[in-house]
This record gives structure tokens, sequence and C-alpha cells, in this order.
């Protein structure tokens, strides 16, 4: 990159953190020995939560279908191992709420059994709709971390005409190096996946974009995409959050997303690589996703490094597996910037998990907050070009109304507000609260709204049927009446009729 | 839960090793040089009005926290206190007495920041507004003005002596090297009847080296410039605001003077004068009471220079650059709320962007 292109092609947002991925990138991918028992959590993906169709008990092969997709967005669970379910119930979920929620428990046989697969030779010659099914199938879900499923957005790209598949390794996260560790040693699967997932939408071009810190990933994939000329390796300046959608479609098209706009709106639609090679095995090998590349990495970590392992392994496992040299101080499911932490270990591998680190005290140090000096740090940082500061104290004094004027809705939590404040104020921790209780509100909202509609009905009912009853009474009466003067008629009728008889005798 | 491990809060679980009491560290590291050479110009009297107004900044910080029933030690670490004295001291006349570094430290912290909710909550420059205060209550100590005579250099005032004029005012013995500064005595000339072109000959040209009458630290305007421009090369400010000011000064000066010069003062004159540029580059800059756009900060800077230049041609203060930043302080919450950064998927407005743009 020359000098004018430092200056002036740089993105001015966003942060560089210390990237800490190696030396766990450059350690050779390793195979964790399957775990004894699994723990398969219905809820691994955005949208609605499987629905189990085996029973306690049943025996299962690897790969055998667990838990179907319930409603039009949510994504099948499978066995990750063949052996036994022994329990379908509640187990802690990988949140820091340290809440409970259902999952599937298969006890290994450690027979390896795979499910009859369905490999396709040519998914080329196969409709897009096909493609989307067998997708869909497979339990594909976005494996950066977003785990939409992937049939989903392929439908989505597929209506909207979307031109360009942007295959995201970014991977700016610090400390993680799962996604380079599929492009440096299954680069084949990933451009193959990509030419599928192409072809599935009708996308005429595939730019992949891969941060500069990653020249192993950049030329395996060069190599693996020589044959193709459609699929075109973009290397990316290495900048948090570059592996943003939004930033990287900017980075590589000059296109912005509308804001409350989806990103095939503008003709793009975004699939991280690991999400790509977990397309080819669906497609080519028929094999539904069962297991997944993680980084297992931190200062707690004796043997950092990447590791394929089967879901619903146990983060304990894969923490023993690397062996610890300190007990963590901190546990994190995904990057240090906007990963999720754990209370415990005892929490499985889920398809959106792409690294578990473990810090040791030094690494999750964090200064206590300070007062804002408005430096504007933060206001540089922001790749939305927001105003952190501005919204974090309209919500500290309780006033969630003017942080939404300040479009608190089009924050992505990337944290790089929190990150860069030299007072370490905890912006995101702000604007999380704020989207939750305003989340809050909404539903009460709705529910007030809907409470107000039922009673209006209600009322709406009894005077309706307040009404029909003296319009009934009313009509009786007048049927009564009638009836009356009918009978008195008759009878004045009959009189008469008898009188002229009468008189006649 | 036991064996729970950290606590749950919101990502990142990373932070930057910055933190105010760096930045705070920095600029003053970065003032160290000017103030050094207005020691070494103005001598022991100046070191003294400088302990003297550093302390009782940090005294009326530590008081007010104590009031508030919080630790004074880490809240003065961060150095914000010690800035503001400090940034105060070089503003003002070298051989002032003791009690106007007390008064006007004390003021900065008690009146000028802490009365708002302390660091970060103050809507005006706790030294300009301490700066203030003193020039209007005393305008007699705040415009004597010596001549520079260096540390150790014949005729310099020892140890003793500089103590005794620090304590009890400029001695008698020492009137002949009372001065004036360029500013004031060009215009009370004008007010006389006497032009530039005459008045001029006579005074004491500011330059770029500084040695000439002025405040403690805002002669030397190539250390205070080196500063600031090392705090742009470290990125603690940006060049927007210093840019700006001075524009707005030289500028409107520039015209002025092509129009009369014999009414007008050159742009030159105008920017190594007084506090112009400590103002832009130290001053002017302070995060809490300026914009934080870029387009923002062009447009205090700019307001600064310009309230700087009208003050100094035609009110009745010889120097206005504490009055301008004031008045741009005051207008900083409009400038932010008015001029935000376009937000990515909309345009200037908020709208959202058409899919098409």
């Amino acid at each position: 990159m020359g000098l004018f292109e430092r200056i002036f092609k740089h993105p001015s947002w966003g942060v560089h953190p210390d990237d800490h991925k190696r030396p766990a990138a450059d350690v050779p991918l390793r195979i964790l020995p399957p775990p004894a028992r699994v723990y398969m959590p219905l809820h691994q993906h955005v949208g609605g939560v499987a629905r189990p169709i085996v029973l306690v008990g049943q025996q299962v092969l690897k790969g055998q279908l667990l838990a179907e997709a319930q409603g039009n967005i949510s994504a099948p669970i499978h066995s990750p191992v063949s052996g036994t379910v022994t329990a379908i119930g509640d187990i802690t979920a990988p949140h820091p709420s340290g809440l409970s929620f259902a999952a599937i428990t298969v006890d290994n046989d450690f027979a390896q059994r795979w499910i009859e697969t369905d490999p396709v030779a040519d998914p080329f010659a196969l409709a897009p709709e096909e493609i989307a099914r067998r997708t869909a199938a497979a339990g594909v879900v976005g494996l950066g971390g977003a785990t939409f499923p992937a049939a989903v957005k392929f439908a989505l790209g597929k209506r909207l005409a979307v031109g360009t598949l942007i295959v995201n390794g970014g991977e700016c996260e610090p400390y993680l190096s799962s996604d380079d560790c599929v492009m440096r040693d299954f680069a084949d699967q990933v451009i193959d996946g990509a030419r599928i997932v192409m072809h599935a939408i009708g996308a005429k071009e595939a730019l992949v974009g891969i941060e500069d810190n990653k020249p192993e990933a950049i030329a395996a994939m060069r190599l693996a995409a020589a044959k193709f000329p459609e699929v075109k390796i973009r290397p990316v300046p290495a900048r948090y959050p570059m592996g943003s959608d939004k930033q990287l479609i900017q980075t590589l098209t000059g296109k912005e997303v509308p804001a409350d706009a989806r990103a095939a709106e503008v003709g793009v639609l975004v699939h991280n690589v690991s999400t790509c090679a977990a397309v080819h095995r669906a497609i080519r090998l028929g094999q539904p996703l069962v297991e997944r590349i993680v980084t297992i990495n931190g200062g707690a970590v004796d043997k950092p490094g990447n590791i394929l392992a089967p879901l619903g392994t146990l983060v304990d496992e894969l923490l023993a597996f690397c062996g610890l040299k300190a007990r963590p101080a901190r546990l994190i499911l995904g990057g240090p910037m906007m990963g999720t932490p754990l209370l415990h270990g005892r929490i499985p591998l889920v398809k959106g998990a792409s690294g578990i680190l473990a810090f040791d005290a030094r690494e999750a140090t964090i200064p206590p907050a300070g007062p804002c000096i408005r430096c504007g740090s933060c206001t540089k940082a922001c790749p939305m070009g927001l105003l952190p500061l501005e919204m974090a104290a309209r919500i500290r004094s309780g006033n969630l109304d003017a942080a939404v004027g300040f479009k608190l809705g089009d924050c992505i939590a990337c944290g790089c507000c929190a990150y860069v404040c030299p007072a370490h104020i905890p912006l995101v921790q702000y604007f999380s609260h704020a989207k939750g209780e305003l989340a809050a509100r909404e539903r009460a909202k709705l529910r007030t709204d809907a409470t107000r509609r039922l009673a209006d009905e209600r009322i709406a009912r009894l005077e309706r049927e307040a009404r029909e009853k003296l319009a009934l009474a009313a009509r009786r009466k007048a049927e009564r009446d009638a009836a009356r003067a009918a009978g008195a008629a008759a009878k004045t009728k009959a009189a008469a009729a008898e009188q002229p008889a009468g008189a006649t005798t | 839960m036991s064996h729970a491990i950290g606590i749950a809060v919101a990502a990142p679980h990373a932070t930057t090793s910055n933190s105010a009491g760096r930045v705070m560290a920095t600029v003053m590291a970065a003032l160290a040089p000017a103030t050094l050479f207005g020691f070494w110009l103005y001598g022991w009297p100046a070191v003294f009005l400088w302990l003297v107004t550093v302390s009782a900044a940090m005294l009326g910080e530590a008081f007010c926290l104590r009031l508030q029933g919080r630790q004074a030690t880490p809240a003065l670490q961060d150095g914000s206190a010690v800035l503001t004295g400090w940034l105060l001291a070089v503003s003002l006349p070298p051989w002032a007495p003791w009690w106007i570094g007390v008064f006007g430290g004390l003021f900065a912290t008690v009146l000028g920041k802490q009365v708002f909710g302390g660091l970060g909550q103050n809507l005006f420059n706790p030294a300009m507004v301490a700066r203030v205060a003193l020039l209007i209550s005393f305008p007699l100590q705040m415009t004597a003005w010596v001549a520079p005579l260096p540390l150790f250099s014949t005729g310099a005032p020892g140890l003793i002596d500089s103590l005794r004029i620090t304590l009890n005012g400029m001695p008698a013995g020492y009137d002949a090297i009372a001065s004036a500064s360029l500013l004031g005595f060009t215009k009370t000339e004008l007010a006389r009847g006497i032009d530039l072109l005459h008045s001029l000959v006579q005074a004491p040209a500011p330059g770029w080296y500084g040695k000439h009458p002025g405040s403690l630290g805002e002669t030397a305007a190539w250390l205070i410039a080196a500063g600031g421009l090392a705090l742009m090369a470290l990125r603690i400010i940006s060049w927007h605001i210093p840019f700006a000011m001075l524009a707005g000064i030289a500028v409107p000066a520039a015209i002025l003077h092509a129009v009369d010069p014999a009414r007008y003062l050159d742009a030159g004159t105008h920017l190594l004068s007084g506090g112009a540029m400590l103002g832009a580059f130290f001053i002017a800059t302070d995060y809490v009471t300026s914009p934080n756009t870029p387009r923002g900060q062009l447009i205090f800077g700019a307001g600064c220079g310009l309230l700087t230049w009208v003050i100094r041609t035609f009110a009745g203060y010889p120097e206005g650059v504490a009055f301008a930043v004031l008045l741009m302080n005051s207008v900083t919450p409009i400038i932010d709320s008015y001029v935000k950064p376009r937000i990515y998927g909309r345009d200037r407005k908020g709208a959202a962007l058409e899919p098409g743009q």
C-alpha cells in the first residue's frame, strides 16, 4: 500500500486493536477426540426454536435429524455423533444470564456411524430452489456469529436479483482465526461453496474480502480461485470492524446500505467463508452441519489454536484439550470486541461459536470507568458515524427518546467506542440497556394496545348484544302485539262471522 | 454459582491503554518547553507564581471533592486540575503577586469546574474563566508586564528578591523594567491619537523567539506551536481548531491591515502577540468545552479567532483570547446539536438513503 492510499484510502472509521491472532493462527488445525456426550441446544440460530423429533433412548446416527425447523426462519439440528439420545431437556444456555434452555443430549457410542448421505456430483445442474432446500435441510446457518439461516438469505437474494455475492473473510475480531484456518486449509471448499451460493442466488460475481493481516489465507484462496474468474479475491485493510457486513460492503463495492434496509436491496448478499464451506459440504457431500472449527485462545490457554470439534462439545472439554495455564479470569464466547461473557464452561459449542477465549487476569482487567472528558475518540471510531458520547449521556439521564433521536437504532454494537474510550466508559452496555428497555417498552405498548382493542371489542360486543336484546324484545313485543291484535281481529272477525250466522239463525 | 468466572459485563472485553491521565500528561509535556522558556525569560518570580497557581488549583479541586465525600487523590491523579492551574499560570503576567495565583487557581477549579459537576461537565474553559475573573477584578496587576530579565543575567532578581516580588508585589526598584505589551501599548497610543505607523517604532515588537514582554508562557510562539504540532502528531488534538482559530485572526487582520495600515495591526503581529498561539493550540482545543465533530471544530475555531481579533481591534481590552474562547464555549452545545457527522446509510439530515444512491 502506497503512502497516498495509506492516508486517503484507509477507512477513517474503526479501531486497530492488537490482533493477538498469532501464534494461535499458525498452529496446524487439531481435531478434538470425540467427546463421550454432546448437548445440542434446540436454538442455535436466529428464528424459531427447532422441534425435537427423537425420543429418549432412541439410537441415532451421526448426521441424523434430531429436531426439525419450525417456522419460516429456523434451522434443523442434527446429531454430531452416533449413539443414544439420553435426555431432552434444559441445560445452561450460552448467555450471560446463565439461564437454561432446551437441548438434546446424545451419548456417544464412538462408532462414528454416519447416516446415508445424498451427495450431489454437479450442484450447478440443480435448480437454485433445490440448493436452498438442501442447505436448509442441512441446518446451515451464518457461521460468522450471526447464525441467520443461510437458505433464507438465498431466497431473499434470488427474489431481489442480487448481482454480487460478498464472501466475508474479514475476521476482524482480535484473537480469532477460525475463518483464517478454514481459508488456509479448505480454500477449495470455500471457493466451491461460494460458487454454489452464487448459483443459488443468481449472482454474477463473488468478491472475497480478506483482511490483509492474513497473507497465507489470501495466497491459498487466490490459488483456489485461479480457475474461476467470477470469484475475485480482494484483500482489504485490517481494521476493526471490517468483518461487519455494512463496512465490508462499503469497502468492497463503495455502496452504502441505506438505514433500515437490507444489503440485498443494494444488490449484494454477504456470506461468511465458513458458511460457504458448510454449504459445500451440505451439497457436495450431503453432510449436515454437525461440527465446526473453533479458535481456542487467550492468555490462560496453554496451547492455543484452532480445533475441529463436534457441535455440542462442552467448552470445558475444549479448554481441557488445549490445556489451561491458569484459571481463566474471564471466559468469552466469540471475540473480545463483541463476544458474550460465559460464567462457566459447562456450556456446549454452538453453530455460531467462532472462538472461545480464556483470558488471564491481565487481559481481563478493564480499569474502572471515569467521567467523560468529551475527547471525541468514540465519534471518530464509530463506523456508523454516530455520536456515542451524546447517546450515552442521554441514556444515563434516562432520556431514551433523545438517544433514539441520535439514531441509537443504527448502532451495530461493534464496541469500537467503548474500546477507544480513555475513560473506559462501558458505552455498549449503555446502548444494550437502552435497546432492551426500548424493546420492552415496545412490547408493553403492543400488549396495552392489544388489551385496549380487546376491551373495546368487548364493550362493542356488549353494546351490540344489548342492542340485539332490545331489538329482539321489541320484535317479540311487536310480534306479541301483532299476534294479540291478530287474535283480537280474528276474534272480532269470528264474532262478526258468528253474528251474521247467528243473525241468519 | 460458586464456580462462576468473572462477571457478566457487556463487550468489548478489551480496552485501550489510553487514559484521561495519559492525555493530560501528554498535553502538559507539550506545554513544558514554552513554560520552561518562560521561567528562564522572567526568572524566579515566574517559577513561584506557577507553583502557587498550580497548587491553588489542586487545592480547590481537592476541597470540592472532599465536600462531595469523594476520595480526592484518584481524581487529582488524572492531572486535569494541574493542567488547569498550569494553563492559567502561563497566561498570567509573570511577576504577578502570589494572591493573584491563589485567587485564580481556586476560582478556576472551584467555580470554573467543580460547581458544574467536575471533570467533563463544565461549560466554560476553567483557566479562561479564572483569567477573565482576574482581569476584571484586578486590572492593574493583570496588566503589569515586565521586560524579559533572563535567569542569572545582570539585574535579574535572585531567589530572595524574587520571593519578595512574589509575596509583596513589584518593588519600587524594579519599576524601571515595568513594560507594556505591544497590544496594550498600541491601543493606548491609538487612543491618544498616535497611529500605528508612529507608535510601532518604539514598541517592543513580538517575534517567534519570544523575548518580549508578555504572559508567563505565551511569548515563545515557536515552542508553543511545536508543542501543539506534537499534540497533533500524537493525535491528542486535531488540526481543525488551531488552524481555524489562527485563520480567524489572520484573515480579517490581513485584509484590514491592507486597507489601512495606520489603524490596523498586521496579521503576523496579531498571531505572535498575546495569547493567540497558546489559545489556538492549548486553550481552545480543550475537549470538554469545544465541539466534537471536525466541522463543528472549524466553526468553533474560526469564531474564537474572529472574536479575538474583533475584541483586540475594536473593544476596550487590548487582548481578547480569553473572552473569545469563553463566548465560543457558550455556543459549543448549539454547534454540537446542529453539526453532526453523516450517519452510515443516511443523508446529512438523518433520513435513510434511497437504495439506488
